[in-house]
């Protein structure tokens, strides 16, 4: 069940930013690439309103939702004080330039 | 690496500040050693007050427990006095709460020991019974006195006494305050306001007795002071007598190890005393000549002093300004500034005995230098900011006594109520927090700053409209604590301690070209910097150097990175442009047709003449780009800090009462401006007389026809604070207001700070500067309105480019989801 799925390569996600992926099993889930080429996925739903993730501005490991900017981090899902919460996160890794997830 | 060692004499407010600061910029540098006199924790000194009154506990006040110590690996001290600095062998000797001696090295040593108060050199001075107000020992001791005895005597009229006196009244004691001066807080407030005060008190139970020489403390038969005699012969009886005639910077340890000292430690703008290694901050620090008493300029040596020692070596100390605020509830005194009356001031007084109304500002050379409120204090943080950012008020003058709530408004939203309102008024309305949220969270977390404030409830984070008045709660809560930011140099986030102005003219200067380029030379503290600083900064890059400086999409926020507005559903809203409000049968259906192809839910006619899209899937975005495209239409950038749009009456091509062709020129207005980016939105209008059919006198810039030609109006603003447009000048025709407009519109792309709207920026910068720049200067308006046009030469349309798409497929990906 755990296998590591092929999602797209590196270079398909812009540094700083994100692609939307669609999982037929999860729903969407906002893959993230930060300024170290470290790749994050998490559910594309802020704890706050359900924000679009994606859609936010990237940040060291972190992502601050495009609606009302609370700040997420991007390893675990958590959700930066003051505000509370968090979103599932999914695990991700680089292989040869391509990106896999596991759903 | 071996860590440094960095000692800290004094466990009180200054000090532990520092440390704060410095373990947020440099956590691992040091292994650290603090030392208190005191058995306590960090507290806040200045709540000593309301917990004399009954009104806090000791617990409500503790800003740093003993965990906080743990967390950040500090050795603590607590009950160690230190006796001796070895300033060649670099340690310092303390004695313990059990009298053991602690002694430890020091590569850096932080002096932080405050001040003592001063005690009069009277017989008696050292009877039981006569204290001091400084710490948690003497609350204590009064607190107890209170309980047991009947008469006190508070000695000094100053804030620390009346709110001794006010303490210990409510708590039951018959209360005299004896002074040495004719009017109290004498050296706050001026006679008139301190007679008002007075009296004020005086009707809540408080006696005084002014000009009054003491000469003895009598002590009575148990040992215990009984009397306080004067020099011309008098006595009130006395159990307990509270000194509070002054403080002394204290510097004995200082002194003992040959470190120079003259009322106060002497430091430097880096608050290093004349031996380098050792720092001196707070009370008991000497800088350019004063000793400060209040927390906020401590504060701001801590955030210097934590710089230096974390090597940055970028902050100086200047010195600061002060307020002073009496924390006695119901009773409203605040001062700012230098009211003495010295040479070349002049004074507006406003005195309304009635109302129980006092306020006297002192002018000089067209600036606020000093300000004193009785009765009304409302306006005191605006009377304060305008002294210390030495805002020209020329212009404001004849009603600046008045206050801040007269005047239009001037971003300082709402300062009239915030100590009227009851704790469930809802203060902030984008993120519903309300006054009692806001005063809970200063108390228990011992915040001084709106951006502490903001940090913890969120309240003025979003639309910002109501920062006056959390500024204002957060005056009223800590007092004369509370130090507001120099609103011009505020630094932009806390990625950096730069503010907006330093940045922009490093971008220039430099010549940086890109966000990541600024961030690496202006030395950021954050890897990429956060969702504040990078579409500032990217701002900066592209209007600074056009053509040349690399614009970058990631720094950009989503509306502007998909060129569509984000709605709360995660869709998107479209606006295609209609110049100048004008629209065809084409187009017409163009938007028929998309809406329906591409089942938009709402189809809705905008505040701006044009019609919104809303409720589009991302990534149907591109397609239904291409479409329009087919129809001539172009993004109408709703969503950009750009030029939004033109609005235009029918003006002299339809109307009777027209004298200018108002829609052509909004037209060819628009035209020229297409795709211009700006420091925050930018709207314009044109009518075709003065009717002003299409709202002119609302719009960044607002033209308004005559039959001799046009008047031009600049820095309004219809939306969170209506400001209405200041008029500039006439001119004849079409070709000069695009000229002039456009010089103007250049000067503020050049000079705004990123997010300011021109009203705001014409706020800042004055009306004079742009006069001289556009109007007085022909040459420089002509080289203003060249650098525009430049700038927005081969603009092309970003709808085009996305779904023309000539780069391969990168400016597309935006729009995909990929499918698993
Ligand atoms: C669509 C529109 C409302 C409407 O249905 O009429 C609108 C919609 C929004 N306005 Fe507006 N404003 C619209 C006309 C206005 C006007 C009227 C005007 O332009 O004549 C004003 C007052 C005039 C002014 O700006 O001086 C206006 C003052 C604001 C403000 C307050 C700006 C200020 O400086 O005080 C904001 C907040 C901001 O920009 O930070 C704002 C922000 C917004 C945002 C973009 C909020 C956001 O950041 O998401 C709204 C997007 C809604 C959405 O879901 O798409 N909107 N907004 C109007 C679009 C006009 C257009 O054709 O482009
Ligand atoms: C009742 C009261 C009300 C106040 N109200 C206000 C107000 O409304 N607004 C405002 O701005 N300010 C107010 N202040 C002043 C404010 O509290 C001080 O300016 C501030 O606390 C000074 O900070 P500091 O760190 O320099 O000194 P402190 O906070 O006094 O800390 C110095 C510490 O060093 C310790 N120490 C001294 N020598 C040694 C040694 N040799 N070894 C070990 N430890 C030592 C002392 O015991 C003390 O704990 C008030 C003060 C009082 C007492
Ligand atoms: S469209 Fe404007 S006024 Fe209406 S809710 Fe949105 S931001 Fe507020
Ligand atoms: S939905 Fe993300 S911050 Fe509100």
């Amino acid at each position: 069940m755990n296998d590591w799925k092929l999602i797209c390569a590196l270079a398909d996600v812009p540094v700083l930013g994100a692609r939307v992926v669609e999982s037929s099993l999860k729903g969407r889930i906002a893959l993230f690439r930060n300024s170290v080429d470290q790749v994050f996925a998490v559910h594309d739903k802020c704890p706050h309103k359900g924000g679009p993730l994606s859609q936010g501005i990237v940040h060291g490991s972190t992502v601050t939702c495009p609606l009302h900017s609370w700040k997420i981090q991007l390893e675990d899902g958590q959700v930066v004080a003051p505000d509370v919460g968090c979103v599932t996160s999914f695990p991700v890794k680089i292989d040869d330039g391509q990106v896999y997830m596991q759903l | 690496m071996r860590k440094l060692k960095l000692v800290m004499v004094g466990n009180g407010m200054a000090g532990v500040r520092t440390l704060e600061e410095l373990q947020k910029i440099a956590p691992d540098m040091y292994d650290i050693t603090v030392f208190g006199a005191e058995p306590h924790p960090n507290y806040n000194r200045i709540l000593l007050s309301p917990v004399l009154a009954g009104e806090m506990t000791i617990q409500d006040i503790i800003l740093n427990d003993l965990q906080w110590y743990a967390d950040n690996d500090i050795n603590l001290h607590l009950g160690a006095r230190v006796g001796r600095i070895d300033r060649r062998n670099r340690s310092v000797t303390a004695t313990g709460a059990n009298g053991e001696t602690i002694s430890v090295d020091y590569d850096r040593l932080l002096l932080a020991t405050g001040s003592t108060p001063f005690i009069l050199p009277i017989p008696g001075n050292d009877l039981p019974g006569v204290i001091s107000y400084r710490d948690i020992k003497d609350t204590d001791e009064m607190i107890d006195a209170a309980a047991r005895y009947k008469h006190a005597v508070v000695i000094g009229a100053g804030l620390l006494g009346l709110e001794a006196a006010n303490g210990l009244a409510l708590r039951g004691m018959d209360v005299t305050v004896v002074h040495l001066s004719d009017w109290i807080m004498e050296r706050q407030l001026d006679r008139t306001a301190g007679k008002m005060l007075q009296a004020a008190l005086e009707a809540k139970g408080m006696k005084f007795k002014l000009n009054a020489h003491t000469a003895e403390l009598v002590k009575g038969e148990s040992g215990r002071v009984c009397a306080i005699r004067f020099k011309d012969g008098d006595t009130l009886p006395a159990d307990l007598v509270c000194m509070a005639a002054g403080i002394r910077p204290n510097v004995a340890l200082a002194e003992q190890a040959g470190i120079h000292c003259n009322r106060g430690i002497v430091v430097n703008d880096t608050l290093q005393t004349y031996d380098p290694r050792v720092y001196a901050v707070g009370e008991c620090a000497n800088h350019r000549g004063t000793a400060y008493g209040l927390v906020a300029p401590l504060f701001e040596q801590a955030k210097v002093c934590a710089n230096h020692l974390a090597e940055m070596g970028i902050g100086r100390y200047q010195g600061s300004v002060t307020s002073t605020k009496l924390k006695v509830t119901g009773i409203d005194v605040f001062s700012a500034g230098d009211f003495s009356g010295a040479e070349g001031t002049e004074d507006i007084v406003l005195h309304d005995p009635g109302l129980g109304i006092y306020k006297r500002i002192v002018l000089k050379d067209d600036r606020l230098v000093g300000a004193v409120l009785y009765g009304d204090t409302k306006d005191g943080a605006w009377y304060f900011q305008l002294l210390k950012d030495e805002q020209n008020i020329h212009d404001i003058r004849d009603h600046l006594v008045f206050g801040n709530s007269h005047l239009g408004d001037v971003g300082h939203k709402g300062n009239s109520m915030a100590a009227s309102m009851p704790d469930s008024a809802e203060v902030c309305g984008c993120n519903g927090v309300c006054k009692g949220t806001i005063v809970k969270a200063i108390k228990e977390h011992g915040l001084f700053s709106l951006e502490d404030v903001r940090k913890h409830t969120k309240a003025s984070s979003s639309c910002g409209s109501c920062t006056g008045l959390v500024e204002q709660i957060l005056a009223s809560t800590v007092g004369g604590a509370y130090q507001p930011a120099d609103s011009n140099n505020k630094a932009v986030c806390g990625c950096t301690d730069l503010s907006h102005g330093e940045v922009r003219k490093a971008v220039r200067e430099h010549k940086l070209l890109s966000v990541s380029e600024a961030q690496q030379y202006l030395r950021w503290k954050t890897p990429n910097g956060c969702a504040t600083c990078r579409p500032a900064l990217n701002y900066y890059c592209i209007s600074s150097w056009p053509h040349e400086a690399i614009d970058d999409p990631q720094s950009r926020f989503i509306n502007e990175r998909a060129h569509a507005n984000i709605q709360k559903d995660g869709t998107y809203s479209v606006v295609p442009r209609m110049w100048g409000g004008l629209t065809t049968p084409t187009e017409l259906r163009a938007i028929a047709d998309a809406a329906e192809k591409y089942k938009v839910p709402t189809v809705k006619v905008t505040g701006g003449q044009r019609i919104d899209l809303l409720g589009v899937k991302k990534e149907d975005l591109p397609a239904m780009w291409a479409d329009f495209a087919q129809a001539g239409m172009a993004s109408g950038h709703a969503y950009g800090k750009s030029l939004r749009t033109v609005k235009t009456c029918v003006g002299s091509e339809h109307c009777r009462f027209g004298t200018q062709r108002s829609m052509e020129l909004g037209v060819k207005l628009e035209k020229m401006l297409f795709g211009m980016w700006s420091p925050h939105k930018v709207k314009l209008a044109v009518s075709g007389c003065p009717r002003n059919c299409a709202e002119s006198g609302i719009k960044d810039i607002g033209v308004i026809g005559v039959d001799s030609g046009y008047e031009l109006y600049i820095g309004g603003n219809g939306g969170i604070k209506t400001e209405v447009a200041q008029f500039f000048c006439k001119v004849a025709g079409d070709e000069e207001v695009m000229e002039y407009g456009g010089a103007f519109i250049q000067l503020y792309r050049e000079e705004g700070f990123y997010l300011e709207r021109t009203c705001h920026y014409l706020e800042r910068v004055g009306m004079e500067h742009i006069k001289q720049h556009v109007l007085e200067n022909a040459e420089r308006r002509k080289e203003l309105y060249a650098q525009l046009l430049f700038a927005l030469q081969n603009y092309k349309d970003p709808w085009a480019e996305r779904f023309e798409d000539t780069s391969g497929g990168a400016l597309r990906r935006e729009f995909e989801i990929i499918k698993v």
